[in-house]
């Protein structure tokens, strides 16, 4: 019997090759159970879940909310909007009336880098899973991703995956690298020059600001979204000219895959802007994994809540 | 060594007999728990088979590690095994299969985890060892290979001929690491 090397999940960093292994092989057995008549087990009857949302999400704490009932665990649903977050009230404060509540484990979404970590030092006894911090982590979607890629790929090590897009901003950028690598695999990121950092190579990835050459290199490429939001707003400087000349260069349509000999699988985390990073052909055809990748979503979350789950007494 | 090779066979071949006395196994299907009583499901699959002509009888394999009492119990996760139930079981007879019978707990774990297949007509239990005297929850067999004696200090272990090269079960004086 194999058990995790960490208490929470805060993050990729940390982790071992074997943790990672465990993971995916235990969510192996959860997809099963999700094609089960009864999609739904006992495992975790005993338990309360909370889910704090300090930032928008719909599909991560959608996929959260379902793997936490297929197990059978009661859930609380926290979102920053509407509580006291808005009266001031500090991350420990609103966290241990919530744990005052009985509630057993901890799933945070939060827009501060590090604040996964900060709250698993502080609840040292409540397992924390961390959902997205800020550009930081979101390991989670690392897991799935690696999982919907060794089914369509096998065994990761050596295979060529590259992270395209905003790769400035991205949590799930972050947490794919350090994945991909401890599974052996080769990682390279691709995008234009303002939206890749400077320093980005320290992490032991190639980089690269052609799209062509990149699919051609690749065995998958994860398409990153790019986050509008994020683009500089008044009065700053946005990190490329337009959308349409976004998506001419780094954009994958069914044009830049036809002329390839081998095409590699298309990911995309979602949500995606159709037309700019993939045009809809290509999100809907034949390559992509992007609905693959949130079916095994909730099989990757029911295996981090079962092996992260405390002893019962 | 409680049962050699040669009981052993005798003992499934007998086993197999007294099934198809009382099914003929047009609407009866066989599950072993995994890892251990898949196995022995297994070997009755291939013998009723023969006995019954080639007749196809569907053959389940149910893992019930999320269905446990004791699944967070444990320092450490159990780690689940596969789980291969290629058929629903509405309606039917059903023959769940374990190589041993002790506290009755991975067997009560075992009819949790089939009912998620559906609503059987009827359930009955066949073990290859009954260690009486040890239940924790009224739960009986209706096919017995053997019955065991022992102290709870003591492990009955089955050995399979794919994994040690010989079909036994054996007695040993403390649960192996």
């Amino acid at each position: 019997m194999k058990t995790l090397s960490t208490a929470h999940l805060t993050g990729i960093a940390g982790l071992e090759r074997s943790d990672v292994q465990l993971l995916l092989d235990t969510a192996a057995e959860f997809k099963e159970v999700l094609n089960r008549p009864i999609r739904k087990v006992p495992s975790l009857r005993d338990l309360t879940v909370a889910n704090l949302f300090f930032e928008n999400s719909t599909r991560t704490r959608l996929s959260f909310e379902l793997a936490e009932k297929r197990l059978s665990a009661d859930v609380v649903n926290f979102s920053a909007s509407g509580s006291s977050v808005s009266k001031g009230e500090t991350l420990v404060d609103t966290v241990n009336n919530i744990l005052a509540m009985k509630v057993d484990m901890v799933v945070m979404r939060h827009p501060h880098p590090g604040a996964a970590r900060f709250l698993a030092e502080r609840i040292p006894n409540t397992p924390v899973i961390n959902a997205g911090d800020g550009t930081h982590e979101h390991p989670t979607q690392a897991l799935l991703d690696a999982y919907s890629l060794r089914e369509k790929l096998g065994d990761l090590a050596g295979r060529k995956i590259a992270i395209v897009g905003d790769i400035r901003h991205s949590r799930v950028a972050i947490s794919n690298i350090l994945c991909l690598q401890l599974l052996g695999a080769q990682v390279r990121v691709c995008g234009p020059r303002t939206l890749v950092p400077r320093h980005i190579g320290t992490l032991g990835v190639e980089v690269s600001h052609d799209l062509d050459d990149t699919l051609k290199w690749s065995d998958a490429v994860n398409m990153l979204r790019i986050q509008l939001e994020r683009q500089g707003g008044e009065g700053r400087v946005p990190y490329f000219p337009s959308l349409r000349e976004y998506a001419r260069e780094f954009g994958v349509d069914r044009e830049r895959l036809e002329r390839l000999d081998r095409v590699p699988w298309i990911l995309h985390p979602g949500p995606i802007n159709r037309g700019v990073e993939v045009t809809s052909e290509v999100a809907d055809g034949p390559w992509s994994v992007i609905l693959d990748q949130v079916e095994n979503g909730v099989a990757v979350r029911m295996a981090v809540l079962y092996l992260l789950a405390p002893v019962r007494p | 060594m409680l049962v050699d090779p040669v009981r052993f066979e005798r003992i499934i071949d007998r086993m197999a007999h007294q099934l198809i006395e009382h099914h003929d196994f047009t609407d009866t299907d066989v599950v072993g728990l995994q890892p251990q009583g898949a196995r022995l499901a297994e070997r009755l699959h291939v013998r009723i088979r023969e006995l019954l002509g080639g007749q196809t009888v569907r053959l389940g394999k149910l893992d019930v590690t999320f269905h446990r009492d004791d699944v967070r119990k444990h320092e450490r996760p159990l780690s689940p095994q596969t789980n291969d139930m290629p058929f629903l079981v509405e309606g039917r007879r059903v023959i769940l299969v374990d190589d041993v019978l002790y506290t009755g707990r991975s067997v009560r774990a075992g009819l949790d985890a089939l009912l998620a297949y559906g609503r059987p007509r009827s359930v009955e239990l066949l073990v290859l060892v009954d260690r009486r005297f040890h239940r924790e929850l009224p739960i009986e067999p209706q096919y017995v290979g053997t019955t065991v004696d022992s102290l709870d200090a003591q492990y009955v272990s089955v050995e399979w001929s794919e994994e040690t090269g010989r079909d036994a079960v054996v007695l040993l004086q403390s649960k192996p690491e």
